[in-house]
C-alpha cells in the first residue's frame, strides 16, 4: 500500500520582519505554514530567542534567576552585554520596569538614557518594552523610541489603551512596533487593525497575544496563536500576518511552581530544575503553537528550548 | 466516512419508541452522528443497520485500553487537529521505560517511582500511566524475569512489553495475560508470529516500522490477526515526530485513511533529562497516545502532566476549583478573609498573589460556574446574595474573630449589599488586580 503524505500548502504567508541592523540583524516569519513544518512549505526563519534584561536590580525575580544574573544585574548595560557576549544572546529584551509608578517611578527621560546606554552597548537587535502601566508607558516609550531611532529596534508594547501615542513614536522612529491584546483573538485584530489606520505597515508589526505560565492559562494562549496562525495561513487575513511573540519570562517566574521549595513540596522535585523546566515547557508549547520570537530568562531554559529548536530543524 | 444523521435515521425501525431514551427516533440518530450515543441502546435495530453503522461510526483513530481497573488509560480515539475545534478525547498515556539490564533492586526503586508518580491537580489525579519494559539485553528470561517483578509489585499497573523476538514476547506477556497490556516492536520480519503472540496475550500491538508507508503497510497486515495496533512511524529527532503524528492525523481525520488510523506511539528519552522533557512538550501537543520517557524526575512528571491537562481541557469549558474556604499558609483567628470565584485561572492567580504577600489568610472560592470574577459578577454568579449565603453557611463565622471579608476591586458595587445580607460583617473592598493583593496584604498585617 502506498501512502501519499497529506501535505497541507496555504495561500497565506506571515510577513518577515528584521530586527537590528548590521550582521548580527534577526529576521521572523515569513511562513506558508505552520512552525517547523519546514516538510511541506516555506519556513525560512528559526524562531528567536531574546534575553530579558531590565533597568532596575531584578528583586521580585526567584532567587534561582536572580543569583544567575548576580554581579552583573546591578547595571543593565552590564547585564545585557554578559547575556550577549557570556551566553550569546540573539537578541535583548530591555524591560523598562524601573519605570512603573509601584516600582521606582523612574522618568521617561532617564529611561531613555538607560536605552541609549544599552543600544550601543551591544551589537544585537533590540526590544524595548515598557513596564505594562498603559499610562506611563505612553510616556516612557515614546521617549525610549527617541533613543533608539535608527537601531531598527522592536518597541513595546502597544496596547488599546494607549497606542496611539506609542504607535506615533515607532513611526517617527523608524522602529518596529509589538501590538499586545488580552487573550483573544478578535482583540488582536481589532488593535491591529487601529494601529494600521495610523498609518503603522502592518508589515512591521508583531502580534503578542498576552502569554502565560504552565498551567496557568497556557491553554488559552496556545490556542489563540494556533488561531491566528491559522487565520494569517488559511483564511490569508492580513491583519494577522505578523509574526508572534511570547513573553513568557514574566508570567513563568512569578507562579509557585518556580518558587516552591522541595522541602515544602517534595512530589514536586527540585526546584532548580522544576523552575528551568516551567519556563522551557511553556516557551516551547507556544513556538510548536506559531510563536515567531520569544522572550526568557533563564539561560539553562534558553538553551533546552535552543535544542529543541535545532532538533526540529536537523 | 461519518454517516450524518439523516444517513443514520434512514438505517433506524422509524418507531419512535422511546426506548433508547431520546424522544424520536431522529433525535437518536442526531446523537449517534455527534457520537453522544451508541447504537446498542436501540433495542429494535437490524443486523444489517448495525453493521453499516458500526462500520461508519468506527472512530477515525481507533479507540484502545491500556490496562485494567483503576488504572486503566484508553488513548486514540481522537476527531480533530486542533484543540480550539473540539476538545482532544483522550490524554496521551506516559510511560517510562524500565530496562531488563537493571538489577532487580533498581527495577524496583524504578516501578515504586512509577506508583508513587500520582499528584493532585485541580481535582484530577495524574500519573505517570505504564511501563515500558525493555529487552535491551536481548535475554528472554532477562525479560521475563522483569515482567514478574513488575507484576508482583504493581499489578494494575499497564505495561507495554518491548522485544523483537516473538519468544520472548510470550514468557514476558505471560503474567499480563487478559490485562490489555501492549506488545511492542512487530516489524516486516516478525509481523506474524508477533500478531499471534499478542492475539494469544489478549494484548495491543505496536508495530515498530521505519516509515509511514511501511506502517500503513504492516497494519493491513496485522489488523486480520490483532485489530487493536498502535503504530511507531521510526521517528525520533522531534522533527521527525511532528513530521509523521501530523501526517497520521490527518491521513485518519480528513482522508479516513484506515491504514493509520490506529494511536501513535513516540520514543522521546534523551540523555539529557531538560532536553527529554522539551521534546516531550512536542509529543504531548502534537498528536502522541503514548509517550515513552527514559527519566523519571519529579519536576519531569510535573510539568509534563501539567502540560497534557492544558491541551487536554475541553476548551469549552473552563477549569473550576470546588467551592471551598481554602487556607493559603497558617491563617490565625485574626487573619485576612478574601473571597474570588472559582475559574481556576482566577483561584491559581490569587491564591498565588496570596502566598507571594507571605501574609497568611483565609481564601473563599465562590462557585461561579468557571467563571472569572467580572464575568460571574455580570452573569450573576457572583451576587450579593450568592456571596451572602455561602459565607453564612460555610460555618466559617466560628473561626474567625474579625467579621470582615475583602472582596475584589471589581466588585466594589456589591459591598453595601453584602453588609445587608450579611448582619455584622465590615465589607472591604481589595485591589481590581489580584498582582495588587501583596501591596495590600502587606500594607494591613
Amino acid at each position: 500500500m502506498s501512502f501519499a503524505p497529506p501535505k497541507e500548502t496555504w495561500s497565506g504567508k506571515t510577513f518577515e520582519i528584521t530586527i537590528g541592523n548590521g550582521a548580527k540583524a534577526v529576521k521572523i516569519g515569513g511562513e506558508n505554514v505552520f512552525s517547523f513544518h519546514g516538510f511541506e512549505g516555506n519556513y525560512p526563519n528559526r524562531p528567536v530567542i531574546a534575553y530579558e534584561v531590565q533597568d532596575i536590580p531584578p528583586d521580585d525575580w526567584p532567587q534561582m534567576v536572580k543569583d544567575v544574573y548576580a554581579g552583573v544585574s546591578a547595571d543593565p548595560v552590564t547585564w545585557a552585554k554578559h547575556c550577549v557576549e557570556k551566553l550569546g544572546a540573539k537578541a535583548i529584551a530591555l524591560r523598562l520596569a524601573g519605570t512603573h509608578p509601584d516600582k521606582g517611578d523612574i522618568s521617561a527621560d532617564q529611561a531613555a538614557e538607560t536605552v541609549k546606554k544599552v543600544s550601543s552597548a551591544v551589537d544585537v537587535p533590540l526590544i524595548i518594552l515598557g513596564s505594562n502601566h498603559a499610562e506611563k508607558d505612553s510616556v516612557v516609550l515614546v521617549k525610549a523610541a527617541e533613543a533608539a531611532k535608527g537601531t531598527n529596534a522592536l518597541l513595546g508594547k502597544a496596547q488599546e489603551a494607549n497606542y496611539k501615542t506609542i504607535v506615533a513614536a515607532a513611526l517617527a522612529n523608524d522602529l518596529k512596533l509589538i501590538a499586545m491584546s488580552e487573550l483573544d483573538i478578535n482583540l488582536s485584530k481589532q488593535l491591529n487593525i487601529l494601529i494600521t489606520q495610523m498609518g503603522f505597515d502592518k508589515e512591521r508589526l508583531v502580534t503578542d497575544p498576552m502569554s502565560s505560565a504552565l498551567s496557568y492559562g497556557l491553554e488559552y494562549t496556545y490556542s489563540v496563536m494556533e488561531r491566528i496562525k491559522l487565520a494569517a495561513l488559511a483564511q490569508n487575513d492580513a491583519v494577522l500576518q505578523g509574526p508572534m511573540l511570547a513573553d513568557v519570562g514574566m508570567y513563568v517566574w512569578k507562579v509557585k511552581e518556580t518558587q516552591a521549595l522541595e522541602a515544602d513540596l517534595p512530589q514536586w522535585g527540585n526546584l532548580k530544575d522544576r523552575g528551568v523546566a516551567w519556563e522551557a515547557v511553556t516557551t516551547t508549547s507556544l513556538l510548536v503553537a506559531g510563536t515567531n520570537l520569544a522572550i526568557m530568562r533563564h539561560p539553562d531554559a534558553v538553551a533546552a528550548v535552543e535544542k529543541f529548536i535545532a532538533e526540529m530543524e536537523g | 466516512m461519518a454517516l450524518t444523521g439523516v444517513e443514520i435515521f434512514k438505517l433506524l425501525p422509524k418507531t419512535n419508541c422511546k426506548k433508547c431514551g431520546q424522544p424520536t427516533c431522529l433525535a437518536f440518530a442526531m446523537k449517534l452522528a455527534q457520537r453522544q450515543a451508541s447504537i446498542d441502546q436501540c433495542p429494535d435495530v437490524s443486523e444489517e443497520a448495525k453493521q453499516k453503522l458500526g462500520e461508519a461510526s468506527a472512530p477515525p483513530i481507533r479507540p484502545i485500553t491500556l490496562g485494567t481497573g483503576a488504572r486503566a488509560v484508553k488513548i486514540g480515539e481522537e476527531t480533530v487537529l486542533f484543540r480550539h475545534e473540539k476538545k482532544f478525547v483522550n490524554p496521551c498515556a506516559i510511560s517510562v521505560k524500565i530496562s531488563d539490564n537493571l538489577s532487580q533492586a533498581d527495577a524496583g526503586k524504578v516501578i515504586a517511582g512509577i506508583m508513587e508518580s500520582e499528584i493532585d491537580r485541580v481535582g484530577q489525579k495524574l500519573r505517570v500511566d505504564a511501563a515500558f519494559l525493555s529487552n535491551d539485553s536481548g535475554d528472554a528470561s532477562k525479560l521475563a524475569a522483569l515482567a514478574s517483578l513488575v507484576a508482583s509489585k504493581a499489578p494494575e499497573l499497564p505495561v507495554i512489553i518491548s522485544t523483537t523476538s516473538p519468544d520472548a514476547a510470550e514468557a514476558a506477556l505471560k503474567p499480563f495475560a487478559g490485562k490489555n497490556a501492549v506488545l511492542y516492536g512487530a516489524n516486516k520480519d516478525n509481523l506474524e508470529a508477533m500478531a499471534q503472540k499478542a492475539k494469544d496475550a489478549k494484548a495491543a500491538l505496536a508495530i515498530a516500522a521505519s516509515s509511514l508507508d511501511e506502517a500503513a503497510e504492516l497494519t493491513e497486515k496485522a489488523k486480520a490477526i490483532v485489530p487493536d495496533l498502535i503504530m511507531d512511524s521510526g521517528a525520533r529527532k522531534a522533527g521527525e515526530m511532528l513530521r509523521d503524528n501530523t501526517y497520521v492525523r490527518r491521513a485518519a481525520i480528513k482522508k479516513g485513511f484506515k491504514p493509520l488510523g490506529y494511536p501513535v506511539i513516540n520514543f522521546v528519552g534523551r540523555g539529557d533529562s531538560m532536553l527529554e522533557t522539551v521534546v516531550a512538550v512536542l509529543s504531548v501537543t502534537k498528536y502522541a497516545s503514548i509517550i515513552v520517557l527514559d527519566h523519571l524526575e519529579k519536576w519531569q512528571s510535573l510539568a509534563l502532566f501539567s502540560l497534557r491537562q492544558n491541551i487536554y481541557t475541553d476548551p469549552q469549558v473552563p477549569m473550576q476549583v470546588q467551592q471551598n474556604i481554602y487556607k493559603v499558609g497558617d491563617p490565625g483567628p485574626k487573619a485576612p478573609f478574601l473571597i474570588t470565584t472559582n475559574f481556576s485561572l482566577t483561584y491559581f492567580i490569587v491564591s498565588g498573589e496570596v502566598e507571594n504577600s507571605k501574609v497568611p489568610c483565609r481564601l473563599a472560592v465562590l462557585d461561579s460556574e468557571g467563571l472569572s470574577v467580572l464575568t460571574a459578577w455580570a452573569a450573576g454568579k457572583f451576587t450579593a446574595s450568592k456571596i451572602a449565603q455561602f459565607i453564612k453557611e460555610s460555618g466559617i463565622e466560628a473561626e474567625i474573630e474579625n467579621k470582615e471579608l475583602i472582596i475584589p476591586g471589581y466588585v466594589a458595587i456589591l459591598s453595601g449589599a453584602i453588609e445587608d445580607k450579611l448582619e455584622g460583617w465590615k465589607i472591604t473592598v481589595g485591589p481590581r488586580e489580584a498582582n495588587g493583593l501583596p501591596a495590600f496584604l502587606k500594607s494591613r498585617a
